[in-house]
């Protein structure tokens, strides 16, 4: 069972669902399809000690790439952060921990865990540096790695709209890994352009269902 | 032997590789990776070839107009891109699914050095300043075919063609075939063979230009150049 939906600022949304030492997902894929405004208040939160789970840590100083800067991360969990060299030094600092996934298991490791699989077996990474002390089995005729899931506390999702249940829909490449993560977290808070009345969107293009959404921000705008 | 410059050697290796789908008379999915490999795109004149994004979009168009198109509509290397009537959109554990699940006929990709036992380098140079993987290890992996677009040498003249990759592998035994702007190799029966050698060049060259071994086919031919 799930609170009905509520329709929160960001500030106070981010306030009652994240704490220090919480494993945060963030959507987005290069500065496309992340949270822009609830990112904002999570930096402007102050709050330490984050797990940022998210496939890269924006720029340096624009995005995720903050929450560096603002020595607010314990560790990340990810597949890219060539776009924001502050990482790598940051972990050669041993400043925080890095566990870096090969894209798709990534994907799926997310995917997984909010379909309650705890592992699953991939082709990809078998042999290389990212497998090292993993258990690899064969399958058939060939070498697989197991992967655990990647579950979190709190997802922060950017949508393109939702009704006033909490369904969801996207906006092109902006989709990325949104859908995953809101299914993978305890507690979701999806950013939206805009927030239409039940109804109003087709039932045969919700991406989203409202079950997996807690609490919607539109656009860092006030509560309702 | 006349060098070729940087310029040139990308466009004829991008030209190259496009050529491979011209024949395709079924739906091909094909992906690119960032690099000479996007520049594929611009070659591929085949309608039956749809391109896949794998930040999650099939029947990725040529890229935006300087300052103009989407900025939400990007493909993996972060361009902005248009679509193509019939493109979807679709989550990065589908995109992945895809890739894995063996439901993409070819991966184009760069890389810092490739073997002889067809093993590719491409995710990471252990400077320390780098941390990133990107989709690379799902891709060799996955894709049904796997084609590295590469240069034939680094700027100083070194052979990116190895006997043996020294850096971090990203795929063991994944390579399919090798295009630079000299030569055209395939792995066929675990041997690294040459196809076709750039007009420029002698087979001498070619050798004295690899590090790796190699055996010449038999239908060895010149390769048919534009540029």
């Amino acid at each position: 069972m799930k609170k009905a939906i509520q329709i929160l600022a960001c500030e106070q949304a981010i306030k009652t669902m994240i704490a220090p030492h919480s494993r945060v997902m963030v959507g987005g894929f290069g500065l496309r399809g992340y949270p822009e405004a609830l990112v904002e208040a999570l930096v402007d939160s102050g709050i330490g000690e984050l797990t940022i789970i998210s496939n890269d840590l924006g720029s340096p100083g624009v995005g995720l790439g903050k929450l560096l800067t603002n020595n607010q991360l314990k560790g990340l969990v990810g597949n890219y952060y060539n776009w924001n060299p502050e990482v790598a030094y940051a972990y050669n600092e041993g400043k925080i921990t890095v566990d870096l996934l090969p894209q798709g298991t990534f994907a799926e490791g997310i995917r997984a865990a909010g379909a309650g699989i705890p592992a699953f077996y991939t082709l990809a990474g078998v042999g290389t540096e990212l497998a090292k002390g993993k258990e690899t089995r064969k399958i058939g005729e060939r070498d697989y790695v197991l992967e655990y899931s990647i579950s979190g506390d709190v997802a922060l999702v950017k949508a393109h709209k939702a009704d006033e249940l909490g369904n969801l829909v996207y906006y092109k490449t902006a989709r990325n890994f949104n859908p995953l993560m809101a299914m993978a977290c305890k507690h979701v808070i999806a950013q939206v352009d805009e927030i239409v009345p039940t109804g109003a969107l087709d039932p045969e293009c919700i991406v989203t269902p409202h079950i997996f959404v807690d609490v919607l921000v539109v656009n860092g705008g006030k509560a309702r | 032997m006349i060098q070729i410059n940087e310029e040139t050697a990308k466009e004829r290796i991008a030209r190259r590789i496009a050529a491979e789908f011209d024949s395709s008379e079924n739906r091909f999915v094909l992906n690119l990776g960032v690099g000479i490999p996007t520049m594929v795109a611009d070659y591929v004149k085949n309608p039956n070839v749809y391109i896949q994004a794998e930040n999650g979009m099939l029947g990725v168009g040529p890229l935006a107009a300087e300052g103009q198109g989407d900025w939400q509509l990007i493909n993996a290397g972060r361009q902005i891109v248009t679509q193509t009537q019939g493109c979807s959109f679709f989550d990065s554990s589908m995109s992945f699914g895809m890739i894995r699940g063996g439901h993409v006929d070819a991966t184009v990709l760069g890389a810092f050095e490739v073997d002889e036992q067809a093993n590719i380098a491409n995710w990471i140079i252990p400077n320390g300043k780098q941390l990133g993987v990107g989709g690379a290890m799902d891709l060799v992996s996955g894709a049904n075919r796997v084609i590295v677009a590469i240069q034939h040498q680094d700027r100083k003249g070194v052979s990116k063609i190895k006997h043996t990759c020294s850096l971090p592998i990203t795929g063991f035994h994944e390579a399919d075939m090798i295009v630079t702007e000299y030569a055209v190799f395939c792995y066929e029966n675990e041997q690294l063979v040459l196809k076709e050698y750039a007009p420029e060049v002698s087979l001498d060259d070619v050798r004295s230009m690899t590090e790796a071994n190699f055996v010449v086919s038999p239908l060895v031919k010149v390769m048919e150049v534009s540029v």
